[in-house]
């Protein structure tokens, strides 16, 4: 018995190693889902972010009806490649509104006229105060919000083409 | 995953983005100059492919930073309950730094809203807390006790424990 107990340090320390080796294989960062899934959306009241849409606040995600809020920026880039996306999804009748993070409103208006504009609100989110009220790590990313307002699925970066489909079920989930 | 991070970690960032060249040290652009002893349209071709272009591709906003971002609390007292915060909070965007080391936007913005909630009057534990209910756990460097920390914080105690117990022989048989 001690004899077997002597070993036990080494062993310790192997295990050690061995975590570390596997904790060096993984990739360094991993996306950090919001906790807020489930949760009634928190309350804002955001300046429109261009001239062109009417500014979005809390209260407008809980009109009866379940919405995108996608949380976006001019400066970035793959909100460039999910644009076609989010134009698909609109196509298909899904109400979008946009958090614009850390954006100057011309900028905003210069995304939208490249890139095609999806949206019908979009709230100016200067100091990403919106962004951590929802508990997002990143641009982009994209809420299922339902009628009453209640956070229903997150979706972490650009929205790609076999996204689509994912993002249309838990929109009509949320219904 | 793609998507863009508001990071200033040039390191990790030009490595995320598969250029190496697009973020060359001062230095390292100075020494690679002074290589290159061509002539000035060879220099400008160099130049144009060391220095980046256009902003967006690195994911910074044009936007200034916020106000409390880099800018103390008048109050040192509240100045140092912030910091103390800012050290424990883990930056969302460039994992691995705390907020106060890191010069990401984002993580600017939340130091920004970290003395901006002190000045308020707001405990800093209940910023923390605010931030756990958003972001889980993780966004503390500061674990919780809870069930899936338990052998973290005991893990001391029973090393300490164990080891008395192994030299525990050899203290006894020590000769006077």
């Amino acid at each position: 018995m001690k004899r077997l107990l002597l070993w036990l340090p080494l062993a310790v320390f192997l295990a050690f190693i061995v975590t570390v080796a596997i904790g060096l294989r993984k990739p360094a960062e991993s996306p950090i889902r919001s906790q807020m899934i489930g949760k009634a959306m928190p309350d804002f009241a955001l300046k429109a972010a261009v001239a062109s849409h009417p500014p979005l606040a809390a209260a407008d995600l809980r009109r009866g009806r379940p919405r995108l809020v996608n949380v976006f920026a001019s400066w970035c880039v793959p909100c460039k490649a999910e644009a076609p996306q989010l134009m698909a999804l609109k196509r298909r009748g899904v109400p979008i509104d946009g958090v614009a993070i850390r954006d100057r409103s011309e900028d905003v208006a210069r995304f939208l006229a490249e890139w095609g504009d999806p949206f019908e609100r979009i709230g100016a989110d200067p100091a990403s105060r919106v962004q951590f009220a929802l508990g997002s790590s990143g641009v982009p990313e994209t809420f299922v919000v339902d009628g009453k307002g209640v956070i229903r699925h997150q979706h972490i970066g650009d929205i790609r083409p076999e996204n689509v489909a994912e993002i249309l079920a838990a929109y009509e989930a949320a219904k | 995953m793609s998507r863009s991070r508001h990071s200033g970690d040039l390191l990790r960032h030009s490595r995320e983005s598969g250029n190496p060249a697009s973020f060359p040290s001062s230095a390292a652009r100075k020494k690679r100059d002074s290589r290159f002893r061509g002539s000035d349209g060879f220099r400008l071709l160099l130049a144009s492919l060391l220095i980046p272009s256009s902003a967006p591709a690195f994911g910074q906003s044009a936007l200034p930073p916020a106000r409390y971002a880099y800018a103390q609390l008048p109050d040192p007292r509240q100045e140092a309950e912030a910091k103390a915060l800012m050290e424990t909070l883990r930056c969302l965007v460039c994992q691995g730094q705390s907020i106060a080391d890191s010069d990401a936007d984002m993580a600017g913005d939340m130091r920004a809203l970290v003395r901006e909630r002190i000045a308020a009057g707001e405990k800093p534990e209940a910023i923390r807390s605010w931030l756990i209910e958003r972001y889980g756990a993780w966004v503390s460097y500061k674990p919780p006790v809870e069930p899936l920390t338990w052998l973290l914080w005991a893990a001391p105690v029973v090393l300490v424990a164990l080891g008395l117990y192994l030299a525990r022989g050899r203290f006894r048989r020590k000769p006077r």
